[in-house]
């Protein structure tokens, strides 16, 4: 894994997530191994959108590293109040971390900002595009759970909007998997994502449904994301399809009884909180996965070492 | 061809309403409708005064009805040729001088045009104040934004960056 900046899962090849996964699982096994392993690294944290979990796995990733943090904190305290472009912060910001992770509103600013720095940027987020580490902790989760080959997944909800989907979907592309997807007809997957999965998969392991049912049963894993009321122009639409797309006991009946549940959080009603503690729930895991996944990333991105970081090129 | 007819299909009636030029560019075989278009992606728009003529919907035995933009004055450079071939593929580029044409050449389809188009997702980045280029891949069928991904199609001519 030599990339200077992570952007995209794109940019992942099978070995770089395997690299990112396997370093991440002997960080899981004894974090004491690489408690000062970063001791002296400052992260730069530009968050231009609400997060929760994502910030704060990442400051507590950078500080198990034995490195600290910088954050910018709310956009509403920022310079971005007095019209300062995200260009220009990532530009002065990068005069005080040795690495940096934006999450931003718009499509493609991890791109653009990548473009004016020379540190490592991380991308955790870019309005409805790319969310690539939020990609290596499900995969990590899918991992533990079921494996990454000869896997069959849903992905169900808001496959239009939601770039944990996006990203995922690409990463998945590098292993054996049958990926289905499952949403109401107004947020289905966009075209450029379809397109770009039908490039690098060459559309056999890609299906698109409307319903849960009748898939259900054959799937290893289902990965739930939350139906956003707001996207919907019509209440009485959400309302129609708001039901269709949430699960519960009941709804599992039909599945295996190996199937992984799994949400990036926060959930909202999509999945009933009686499933939270079956063998099927992985999503709390799944969040608690994000911090060892993140220390491995940053690690390897920081660290000159090639025992670790030259593990898997392809 | 080199006698200062810059384009053989169609019949003289036709070529006759879009007078020969002296020394510039003729960008035959343009698709029907299409001529303003070619004119915006250049830049010209009349304003320093360039002497522009322009036939729309001339018959054509290749594109049934095409258009030709001929600009006095000016030689397009192969940058500019090639952003053209968004628009107009099948676009043919003669070069005169002295009312002969000296080069002609198709047009060729580029990887990437910067600074050209506009994204049409105003969820892009490049659609703020931030101080980018607009970049797009060149597809066989379409362009993308090399920012935010978006795959446009149809109605590229839309998007030229005026």
């Amino acid at each position: 894994m030599r990339h200077d900046h992570l952007i995209t899962s794109k940019q992942l090849s099978r070995a770089d997530i395997e690299t990112v996964l396997d370093y991440a699982a002997e960080i899981d096994a004894d974090p004491s191994t690489v408690a000062d392993r970063q001791a002296g690294t400052l992260l730069g944290l530009l968050f231009f959108e609400p997060s929760t979990r994502t910030k704060m796995s990442f400051e507590t990733a950078m500080k198990r590293l034995g490195g600290d943090v910088v954050d910018m904190g709310s956009v509403e305290s920022s310079s971005v109040t007095k019209g300062e472009t995200l260009a220009d912060t990532v530009r002065v910001i990068e005069g005080y971390a040795d690495a940096l992770v934006v999450r931003h509103p718009k499509q493609g600013s991890a791109t653009m900002a990548s473009e004016f720095v020379d540190v490592p940027l991380v991308n955790a987020g870019d309005g409805a595009g790319h969310h690539p580490t939020q990609t290596l902790l499900d995969l990590y989760t899918i991992r533990e759970n079921a494996g990454l080959d000869d896997l069959t997944i849903g992905i169900m909800g808001d496959l239009k909007y939601g770039r944990t989907v996006h990203s995922l979907a690409y990463a998945l592309t590098n292993f054996d998997t049958r990926q289905h997807f499952i949403s109401p007809e107004s947020l289905q997957l966009p075209r450029e994502v379809v397109y770009d999965l039908h490039q690098q998969q060459d559309g056999t392991g890609i299906r698109e449904h409307d319903a849960l049912e009748g898939i259900l049963p054959s799937l290893d894993v289902l990965y739930v994301t939350r139906i956003q009321r707001e996207r919907f122009p019509d209440e009485n639409e959400y309302q129609q399809v708001a039901g269709e797309y949430q699960i519960d006991a009941e709804t599992l009946e039909a599945a295996s009884d190996d199937l992984t549940v799994m949400h990036p959080l926060p959930r909202v009603d999509e999945i009933a909180p009686e499933i939270d503690e079956s063998d099927h729930a992985a999503y709390f895991e799944q969040a608690h996965n994000g911090v060892p996944i993140r220390m491995a990333l940053l690690d390897l991105l920081l660290s000159d070492d090639a025992g670790i970081r030259g593990d898997g090129d392809e | 061809m080199s006698n200062g007819h810059d384009h053989h299909d169609g019949n003289d009636d036709h070529e006759l309403r879009v007078s020969k030029i002296r020394d510039g560019t003729v960008i035959d075989h343009v698709h029907g409708g299409q001529a303003l278009n070619v004119l915006a992606i250049l830049g010209i728009d009349g304003t320093n005064g360039e002497e522009v003529s322009v036939g729309m919907n001339v018959p054509s035995d290749r594109l049934a009805r095409k258009d030709i933009v001929k600009v006095e004055g000016r030689e397009l450079s192969q940058d500019e040729v090639d952003v053209l071939s968004l628009i107009a593929p099948d676009a043919t580029i003669n070069i005169v001088r002295g009312f002969d044409v000296v080069e002609k050449h198709r047009v060729e389809r580029p990887d990437v045009v910067e600074g050209v188009l506009s994204c049409p997702n105003a969820g892009c980045i490049t659609t703020g104040d931030e101080p980018v280029t607009s970049r797009f891949s060149v597809l066989e069928d379409g362009v993308r934004c090399s920012y935010c991904e978006t795959i446009v199609r149809d109605e590229i001519a839309s998007l030229i960056d005026t």
